[in-house]
């Protein structure tokens, strides 16, 4: 499966490979055997990362900081602090966190069920499959699914209301919080489980029977063993879990149109229509939400490395 | 003991309920079209819609088009970083990772305020130059799976060895990567590829804010207008993710089993 070591693996030599840089003393003795072919190779990747990653980023970046007239100011980004915006980051912080949380928990309690539970090995690659199908599985289409499932005439809320209990008046709607934490989870469970698999693999077996014959029960290796190897991993992909929901705007777009503010959407409507009637505001909406994922994903890559150590 | 395996089945049937509840209730839902009972006519009309045939054939070319580039990109980069600079792979690494890091919306903003109509590379100002920008955003998106791809693809040969055998009978470096190094490593591209396919096809939040009608959009459009025929096109979505996926398993079957030597 491409995808999950795509996903489960990204940094295999880990951003903080510094000494490798220093080869035979010299950091640029590669400069000195540089060849025409190997410019040729390299340049494309060079500029194609420059001109469609790097500056138009950067470029928001500056914008941020940037009035009208491209003076710099820090005005914008005292504007994020208006209450509609501030409840929009409050309520794409809670939707991001309850499913990084709910998925990473859930995750991890199938994980372990499929892989150390002794079911058959047929329905461990059956649910891996699954999770590569599922965590791609998002955007408009999963809004739509979810809406034939909880929505006022989905197939759950009808099936409800024939057993005697009517969901929408018990207060649940779709286009809510917890309706978009649940839709979520159907791609936050599955990368969850394709990321922690190998994790869990790498508990050795060794350990349980080295903990048994000391007389620990299955809680006590948990506690003591199983939780503490796992506990950076499992750290590392809540954040990864996070930075996931917090960029996502397909699902929630087709699913609350604009009734959910979530950052996303609301800079969606602002790069459509200047609903924020400030460009600048804009650029400081996106900085914030650069600011929080990167935060996250950076949480993530320097956990991982640490993670490493006892899963080799 | 005999409790813990009962524990995993149960939770395992949980999570099963959770997952296959809503594809069963997406497909229900799609056969209620008519009132006297379950019909096919929302998957014929969503068939039978010219904006579906274009909408899907433009996102499948783009797609193709955006695996074409980034192939072209990512194999001589990869590469000469495994062969030649391997002290430069964790920031090329890095790079791979951003458009994960970067959510797609911030990109789009980005492209949007650098390629408009007044900048010295006024890409959206033809139709032609926004294909192009959308096409090359799809690249940028299927970078961290490419890359990813493409290494993985380049650890199992053994690329110095290929690479001076090729030398000495008098290859240079271009025919070295497109006739050596690529057919060995296709099975590992094509899988990158299907899952790029996988995630291109779907693709809404750019390709709306750059005002392009790919299948995303279109099933954004029908979300908003139709009761049945979205539900049909999450099955058909369904589908074709799944088969993309199934095709990297599939693949996968077929890749060499060859240790790294390097």
């Amino acid at each position: 499966m491409a995808n999950v070591s795509s996903v489960a693996d990204p940094a295999a030599g880990p951003v903080s490979t510094g000494p490798a840089v220093r080869v035979g003393g010299n950091p640029f003795r590669f400069v000195r055997r540089l060849r025409l072919g190997d410019i040729l190779a390299i340049a494309p990747f060079i500029l194609f990362a420059l001109l469609f990653l790097l500056i138009p980023t950067l470029g928001l970046v500056v914008g941020a900081f940037q009035d009208g007239d491209g003076n710099f100011t820090l005005q914008n980004v005292m504007d994020l602090g208006t209450p509609q915006i501030v409840a929009s980051f409050w309520i794409s912080i809670r939707v991001s966190a309850a499913s990084a949380i709910l998925g990473a928990g859930i995750g991890l309690v199938i994980a372990l069920a499929i892989i150390r539970g002794r079911l058959p090995d047929a329905i461990r690659s059956t649910v891996m499959t699954f999770s590569g199908v599922a965590s791609n599985f998002a955007g408009i289409p999963l809004a739509f699914a979810f809406l034939a499932t909880l929505g006022r005439l989905g197939l759950v809320t009808v099936l409800l209301k024939f057993f005697g209990f009517d969901l929408y008046k018990s207060g649940f709607n779709l286009l809510s919080f917890w309706g978009l934490t649940i839709t979520y989870l159907y791609f936050q469970i599955p990368l969850m489980i394709l990321i922690i698999a190998p994790a869990i693999d790498g508990l050795k077996k060794e350990w349980g029977e080295a903990a048994a014959t000391l007389g620990a029960t299955n809680g006590q290796f948990w506690r003591y063993i199983g939780l503490p190897v796992l506990w950076p991993n499992l750290l590392g992909t809540l954040s990864l879990l996070f930075a996931n929901a917090f960029g996502a705007i397909a699902t929630a777009y087709a699913l609350t149109g604009s009734s959910l503010n979530i950052v996303p959407i609301l800079l969606y409507a602002q790069i459509r229509g200047d609903v924020l009637h400030n460009p600048g505001l804009g650029a400081a909406l996106a900085l914030g939400m650069i600011v929080i994922t990167a935060f996250a994903n950076v949480i993530y890559l320097v956990i991982r490395t640490r993670a490493e150590r006892w899963l080799k | 003991m005999k409790s813990g395996k009962l524990w995993s089945w149960i939770i395992f049937g949980l999570g099963a309920a959770y997952f296959l509840v809503p594809l069963l209730a997406t497909f229900e839902f799609s056969l209620r079209i008519r009132r006297e009972g379950y019909t096919f006519d929302a998957y014929t009309s969503v068939f039978s819609d010219g904006r579906f045939q274009a909408s899907f054939s433009y996102s499948l070319i783009v797609g193709v088009c955006a695996i074409v580039i980034g192939l072209l990109i990512v194999v001589p980069a990869a590469y000469y970083v495994r062969l030649r600079a391997p002290h430069l792979r964790p920031i090329i690494e890095f790079i791979t990772l951003l458009p994960l890091i970067i959510p797609a919306i911030i990109l789009v903003f980005g492209y949007i305020r650098m390629y408009n109509t007044s900048s010295p590379l006024p890409l959206l100002g033809t139709n032609l130059g926004t294909d192009i920008l959308l096409t090359l955003a799809y690249v940028a998106l299927a970078l961290p799976y490419m890359y990813r791809a493409v290494d993985t693809g380049l650890r199992t040969i053994d690329v110095q060895t290929l690479t001076e055998a090729a030398n000495i009978l008098g290859a240079n470096q271009a025919t070295i990567i497109a006739r050596v190094i690529f057919p060995n490593i296709i099975v590992a591209v094509l899988s990158g590829a299907f899952l790029t396919l996988a995630i291109v096809i779907g693709e809404f939040t750019i390709a709306s804010l750059l005002n392009r009608q790919v299948f995303g959009v279109y099933m954004q459009n029908v979300g908003a207008n139709r009761a049945f025929e979205p539900a049909a096109l999450a099955v058909i979505s369904f589908v074709i993710t799944w088969g993309a996926m199934g095709m990297i398993q599939l693949l996968a079957r077929f890749a060499p089993k060859t240790a790294r030597r390097d």
